[in-house]
């Protein structure tokens, strides 16, 4: 397995946790050591690896993983730039912020220049959420929605990116770690860090869609429901469900304007 | 495609899984006799006879089946593990940890049966668990280990999904990791309450078969018998 070249490849400054490749990258193309080349090795890097000409439906998927993405990373800046997230929280969200900023950053490099921009957006999602950016409680929703979405997105498009393995395995690295922000952000919310039945529990109505399928009983053509052993609230917790691209783009539309 | 099996009697009629995914999901009337649930309770692995006997090797098998058994074999564990936290709670267990660590217990299971009925006669049989150097009396020692198990699981998830060939089985497995990673980040948040343990890195690790076995090794009985040499990207 070759995670770690991967890991280099893609991402660099990722990468400098575990050996000082920045440095390396930054110097091979002629640009010194600071921190704003990174992004330009990277590109110029991941051209190299995974070519420019990435097939249409690969490049679509990534695309629509970077729009999430973008997304993700302007609400967690946002929200740090604001006085609303009490101390206690604001490690949590200074991390997830970094790593959507990483996702990001990772997905624009493999893209090169098929990446689309980001795009404009609208935190109250045309006026339904207006204290957005103000009530706590509001905002922790929102984040624990987009997250949920991410996870459920992510696993929509796992099955598009089989033809190139190195970007499937990208992809599902990233995948996990959204799982992991929505669990943290459940339990700050005192919810489950899974997802029972469909219930959107206290979240507003709003973010139904974000949980509708997640009753699913069917795995692999097998109804697990009554399995003997396990309440049945666990049956549908243990997988969590996809969700198409149509889904999530009806999902997240509100919050962009263009 | 075809999901070849190397050592086991191939029994198409009795797989869940058939290799055309036209008809996936389409069993006949014994495969669906086989896959019945057994009543398996949250202890009954520790029942289960080893399954391998001195001249018996544990083939995970190859193709796509190897890599379900090689899932299986981790849901083993995992089960096994919080069936036996839940079974003796160390006593400074919180609500909020039993809750959790219960909840974790049960996912474990349905994962477990999960693969069990999908495998059907393919399935490897129960393994069974070595937790001697676990502490189930001290708090620490549980939720590190909880911690590697599930680290693990995510990271072992995230190496397979490329060695599938078939887009349902890859489907499975992601609605899987990510609940596998919900339940690292809980831990890790168990121990390290609101800080950035729960997810330590933007990306989680992808690890191959090899490596996810040579750490789970210590924690599963005669491990050594499981021959993973089978598996998609063995050399």
């Amino acid at each position: 397995m070759t995670n770690e070249s991967i890991l280099a490849q893609l991402d660099p400054e990722l990468q400098s946790r575990l050996t000082p490749r920045r440095d390396l990258f930054a110097k091979a193309i002629g640009m010194g050591v600071k921190y704003a080349s990174v992004p330009i090795a990277v590109a110029v890097l991941s051209n190299s690896v995974f070519g420019a000409d990435l097939p249409q439906d690969i490049t679509d998927v990534l695309n629509f993983a970077l729009t999430l993405e973008y997304l993700e990373d302007a609400h967690y800046k946002a929200g740090l730039g604001t006085k609303m997230i009490p101390d206690s929280d604001r490690k949590v969200f200074e991390t997830i912020s970094k790593h959507e900023s990483d996702h990001v950053k990772t997905l624009k490099s493999v893209l090169g220049g098929s990446a689309v921009a980001a795009p404009n957006l609208d935190p109250t999602a045309g006026g339904a959420f207006p204290d957005a950016l103000s009530n706590y409680q509001t905002y922790l929703a929102l984040s624990q929605a987009f997250e949920d979405t991410g996870v459920r997105a992510y696993e929509g498009q796992a099955g598009n990116l089989m033809s190139n393995k190195k970007l499937l395995t990208v992809a599902l690295q990233i995948h996990s770690v959204e799982a992991r922000h929505a669990c943290e952000i459940r339990r700050i919310r005192q919810e489950k860090g899974w997802i029972t039945g469909s219930s959107r529990g206290t979240l507003p109505a709003a973010t139904q869609a974000i949980y509708d399928g997640e009753d699913n009983t069917m795995q692999g053509g097998k109804d697990l429901a009554g399995l003997p052993g396990v309440p049945a609230s666990a049956i549908t917790e243990a997988f969590d469900e996809p969700l198409t691209k149509e889904q999530v783009l009806a999902i997240v539309k509100p919050f962009i304007k263009s | 495609m075809s999901v070849s099996i190397n050592t086991r009697k191939h029994q198409p009629e009795c797989s869940v899984w058939s290799s055309n995914r036209r008809t996936f999901l389409r069993m006949s009337g014994s495969a669906l006799a086989v896959l019945g649930f057994a009543a398996v309770g949250p202890v009954d692995l520790f029942s289960i006879p080893i399954g391998m006997g001195d001249k018996d090797k544990v083939d995970l098998g190859s193709g796509d089946t190897g890599i379900l058994n090689y899932a299986y074999a981790l849901e083993q564990l995992e089960a096994a593990f919080y069936t036996q936290v839940m079974t003796h709670p160390y006593k400074t267990m919180s609500s909020d940890e039993n809750r959790i660590l219960t909840d974790i217990r049960d996912h474990e299971i349905v994962h477990r049966e999960f693969f069990k009925a999908a495998l059907g006669a393919n399935a490897i049989p129960g393994l069974k668990p070595d937790f001697k150097k676990i502490h189930f009396n001290d708090r620490m020692s549980v939720l590190t280990t909880a911690q590697t198990f599930e680290d693990l699981g995510v990271s072992a998830y995230n190496g397979a999904g490329q060695l599938l060939t078939s887009g349902d089985f890859l489907l499975l497995a992601g609605k899987i990791v990510s609940v596998e990673a919900r339940h690292s980040a809980a831990i890790r948040d168990l121990l390290k309450p609101r800080s950035d343990n729960f997810a330590p890195d933007a990306m989680d690790g992808a690890k191959e078969p090899d490596d996810v076995l040579k750490a789970a090794g210590p924690f599963i009985k005669d491990s050594k018998k499981i021959n993973a040499k089978n598996l998609p990207g063995e050399k």
